[in-house]
């Protein structure tokens, strides 16, 4: 399937065209955050959600209505999952923003159907949807400065600036299929949003690691040779651990039900962007950074002997050990 | 590392090493199987202060039981309290209302779920994973103390303090108020001031403080110290801690979870439990009990037409709206209370409260009362509320509410001290609630609910059943995955993540660490993720032998050269997850955890495991290739 035998793409020659495609993704996706911005949850806005079950399918007017007249006529209400499942939704406005909203809509509608089962509250009060709000965009931040901090201490610092423009590209286009799609967007996204940083700098650290191998291997080699030679030697793992993570993450999208439905999605999104971004993008990037083999020849000489050492004597044990078996 | 990998056989194993496999397994194995044996569903009766059961209550226990029909699958007694298990939970509702009714106020009764673990896996403590809110069902709160009520609160006693300190020394004031941030002390004339200030760094310099810039003529305005600030917040949280808990524990919740989180917030978390309204009054009410004696001398009404309140007197309000004037000083209140029951009074069968106190606040009353005998003394129920709303301008302001009613005036017939009886209740609930109030403590701070998320129990079986089918479902996919792509070696791989799965739930299980609908989540992702150091290792190995080595060196240097792209690519992973972790709240903690933990394992299945089973197989034979 993926088995390219000895045909070499060559990603850098299309780098201008990926960059083009990148940027235009870019582009659009922050157009969308401007334009349509998020479908925040509540964990952000604060306000109140409740669940309910009803013990047959129900007309959502219906339920409007019975809110309406106990004063709740602001609150969005939809099904869930399935026709007797409704969730609704009230955000925080003047005057009632206390816990106890939730208790009073069951009463309700319990009032008019008493076998409406409670499947779920969440309520979070104003002030900690602002604080969550901030912990999150700073727990983002701190992920990428953690990244820069550690890819810059192992490898380069212009391949910690390319790991870091991919991981950028990979959430800023994850967010913007959120803004796009309208898809609520909570505390799980986020998760997963920071499960993507991960799972994207792993891949593009694996083709990094590749590079600086070639590097001092083909020292004959120009630098997007080598990075192109890099990038194909590792392109099947690349696509192989995208495969096996897309098909657990599909399990999640279409088993998992609705609560982790989002979280799903941005995993698949970003999985899928970050593949094409390890691919393209950092090394790319690093490339037009102007990475050359100076900045990652310099082993320290005695380091180098005992390696070249080491590997030497390995060879003449393993002939040693073919010869013994041999005879 | 030089030597050993010039004179050791190639790709052997020393024995320790399998040894050392065989018995990580075997814990893995050991400690991941309590979760195979599912919960039962249990009631728990705990007693209640003061109260200690023993084997007779035992026998009481399931002679009552025996009687109404209801066989327990089994019945516990630690020497505390008991442990009933049934086989369907049907029978544990009934077993509640037959234990309830039998032992009354003595017991707190509730029900769980126990793990239905073997003796023997209990003896090595092995105990199923610990399954979060989301999955067994139950409210989480995130409470808020109002810490500039327990700021306002300390300068009231410290006024107080500072009132009884002058008064002893015979110096005369103006007046001592006590505002949200400070402490105003008007005097009468200038040598006053001197002593009074002299007087008071004497005796509270360690607390209070002089604002210089703000104190003028015959003004001091003290502040408290940070010193005393910080101690009056971490008291104001302690106290709050410790009457949740007490609270929590009448309420009858098997597992009660009571914590502490950041400067000012308390997180809740009560397993099982579905009557959140009931749970939300007992934990946010402040409600306590002052009994201040009734001024007899001035006429309410006149006070409350006039606004002219006579001095040393304050003006109070029945449910009723009817006025009434109390005298300032309070003789007993909430905190002299150790004990209380609700009941019914024997003459009116109306509800009431009798109330044991302690032997100061019997004193205190024993003395007021033989004072006072013909004059009445009266009730107050004071409750305080915080909320923080949205302004008509967006904004959030902090609202808080005092209510003060009287609830009752009496006149004192006979001197009492530390057993007497509050009536003039509305209702049988409300005698129940403010009994249990009384008996939990009051307090320190008003406290404000800012975060709920409850869920049903049907939603969180749903949880479980989904979150267990992904994890299925997801494994199964990546299993014929591999064997497809890497035959021989494929199937190794799924060996390892098998492995891997089962040592993952065993140290979630060890650790006792919450496992949450998005922590299920996590473990999808690791069983994705835990494969990618098997690609990286088979993949270098296709390669090295493409390019002509030997087959016993092309294992040997696949896994060599893998391993250090596997450990730079998961620390980095493990960053995001530690990220993730310090941040996170509840559910994406769990999330944090189990990935981070998966990634931890993945990499001993992954490497040691597989290079152990390819080692077995193929080192020091002669292959002529590799099915890969």
């Amino acid at each position: 399937m993926f088995d390219l035998g000895e045909k070499q793409i060559d990603f850098m020659k299309q780098r201008k065209l990926a960059l083009g495609l990148s940027l235009t993704l870019i582009v659009l996706s922050i157009v969308g955050m401007v334009v349509k911005g998020f479908n925040f949850g509540i964990d952000f806005t604060g306000g109140t959600i409740i669940e309910v079950s009803y013990p047959q399918p129900v007309a959502l007017n219906e339920v409007r209505q019975t809110l309406a007249e106990g004063g709740f006529d602001q609150a969005i209400v939809q099904h869930f999952g399935s026709a007797s499942d409704v969730l609704i939704r009230i955000q925080p406005r003047e005057g009632m923003t206390s816990a106890m909203v939730s208790n009073r809509v069951l009463d309700l509608l319990q009032a008019k159907v008493p076998a409406v089962e409670l499947r779920r509250v969440e309520y979070v009060g104003p002030q900690v949807g602002d604080e969550l709000t901030e912990d999150g965009a700073l727990a983002v931040l701190y992920a990428l400065i953690g990244v820069l901090i550690y890819v810059a201490f192992r490898f380069e610092f212009r391949f910690a600036l390319g790991s870091i423009a991919a991981l950028v590209h990979d959430v800023i286009i994850t967010l913007g299929v959120f803004a796009w799609t309208q898809a609520q967007f909570d505390l799980t996204v986020l998760a997963a949003i920071l499960a993507v940083i991960g799972y994207s700098l792993n891949d593009t650290i694996v083709v990094f690691d590749r590079i600086r191998e070639n590097f001092r291997l083909l020292r004959d080699k120009t630098p997007e040779a080598v990075m192109n030679i890099s990038v194909n030697q590792t392109l099947s793992r690349t696509i192989m651990t995208s495969v096996t993570t897309l098909l657990v993450v599909f399990a999640l999208f279409f088993l998992g039900g609705e609560i982790i439905h989002n979280f799903a999605l941005a995993l698949l999104v970003g999985i899928a962007v970050g593949t094409y971004s390890s691919i393209y993008v950092a090394s790319a990037l690093a490339l037009m950074l102007g990475v050359s083999k100076e900045d990652l020849m310099p082993p320290p000489k005695d380091e180098v002997d005992r390696e070249a050492l080491e590997k030497e004597l390995t060879q003449a044990y393993l002939e040693a050990e073919a010869r013994r078996q041999n005879s | 590392m030089f030597t050993q990998q010039a004179t050791a056989p190639i790709n052997r194993y020393p024995a320790w090493k399998y040894a050392l496999m065989a018995l990580v397994i075997a814990f893995g194995v050991l400690y991941a199987l309590p979760n195979l044996f599912g919960e039962d569903p249990a009631v728990q009766v705990s007693p209640v202060k003061m109260v200690q059961f023993d084997e007779k209550t035992v026998e009481r226990v399931k002679q009552a039981l025996q009687q109404a029909g209801v066989s327990p699958k089994s019945v516990a007694f630690d020497g505390r309290q008991l442990l009933l298990r049934f086989n369907d939970t049907q029978a544990q509702l009934k077993a509640r209302t037959i234990i309830k009714q039998l032992l009354g106020d003595q017991a707190v009764v509730a029900l769980n779920l126990a793990p239905a673990t073997p003796k023997w896996l209990e003896a090595i403590g092995a105990k199923p994973m610990y399954l979060g809110l989301d999955l067994r069902g139950g409210v989480h709160f995130l409470l808020d103390v109002d810490m500039e009520a327990a700021i306002a609160k300390a300068y009231e006693r410290y006024a107080e303090d500072v009132r009884s300190l002058l008064r002893q020394q015979r110096i005369r004031y103006g007046s001592i108020q006590a505002e949200a941030d400070r402490l105003i002390v008007k005097l009468r004339n200038d040598a006053d001031v001197t002593k009074a200030r002299e007087l008071i760094q004497k005796q509270y310099g360690e607390d209070l403080l002089l604002d210089e810039t703000s104190s003028k003529g015959r003004m001091l305005v003290w502040r408290l110290s940070p010193k005393t600030i910080k101690a009056t917040k971490e008291y104001a949280l302690k106290q709050n801690i410790t009457t949740l808990r007490n609270r929590i524990n009448e309420l009858g919740v098997a597992e009660p979870i009571v914590q502490q989180q950041g400067e000012r917030r308390i997180v809740v978390q009560l397993p099982g439990v579905q009557d959140t309204a009931r749970a939300k009054e007992i934990l946010g009410a402040t409600a306590t009990l002052e009994f201040r004696l009734v001024d007899e001398q001035h006429d309410p009404e006149l006070a409350a037409r006039t606004g002219r309140i006579p001095p040393g007197s304050r003006l109070y309000h029945f449910r009723d709206g009817r006025p009434i004037l109390l005298k300032n000083r309070v003789i007993v209140s909430g905190d002299n209370v150790i004990n209380a029951q609700s009941g019914l009074e024997q003459q009116s069968g109306s509800p009431m409260v009798s109330v044991t106190l302690d032997a100061a606040g019997g004193r205190k009353m024993l003395a007021t009362t033989k004072k006072n005998v013909g004059k009445r003394m009266a009730v107050v129920y004071i409750e305080n509320k915080v909320e923080t709303v949205i302004g008509p301008d967006g904004q959030k302001v902090k609202k808080r509410t005092t209510q003060r009613d009287v609830i009752n005036a009496a006149v004192i017939r006979d001197q009492f001290a530390n057993r007497f009886q509050i009536t003039g209740l509305d209702s049988m609930d409300e005698a129940q609630n403010l009994a249990l109030l009384l008996r939990a403590g009051a307090l320190a701070a008003p406290m404000e609910i800012v975060e709920e998320r409850t869920v049903g129990p049907s939603l969180g079986q749903d949880n479980i059943n989904q979150g267990f089918m992904s994890v299925v479902v997801g494994f199964i996919l990546v299993l014929l995955f591999m064997a497809w792509r890497y035959k021989v070696f494929g199937l190794i791989a799924n060996v390892a993540l098998t492995l891997n799965l089962v040592i993952l739930i065993a140290v979630l299980s060890v650790l006792q660490a919450t496992l949450t609908l998005p922590g299920i989540a996590g473990i999808v992702l690791t069983v994705g993720m835990a494969v990618d150091a098997n690609v990286l290792i088979f993949e270098r190995i296709k390669e090295e032998l493409k390019a002509g080595q030997s087959i016993q060196q092309a294992i040997h240097a696949g896994y060599e050269k893998a391993f250090m792209t596997i450990a730079d690519a998961n620390i980095t992973t493990l960053l995001a997850a530690i990220v993730l972790f310090s941040f996170g709240t509840g559910p994406i903690k769990g999330f944090a955890v189990t990935l981070s933990i998966g990634i931890l394992t993945s990499m001993f299945t992954a490497i040691l495991v597989t290079r152990g089973i390819v080692n077995g197989l193929y080192g020091g034979k002669r292959v002529e290739k590799l099915a890969i």
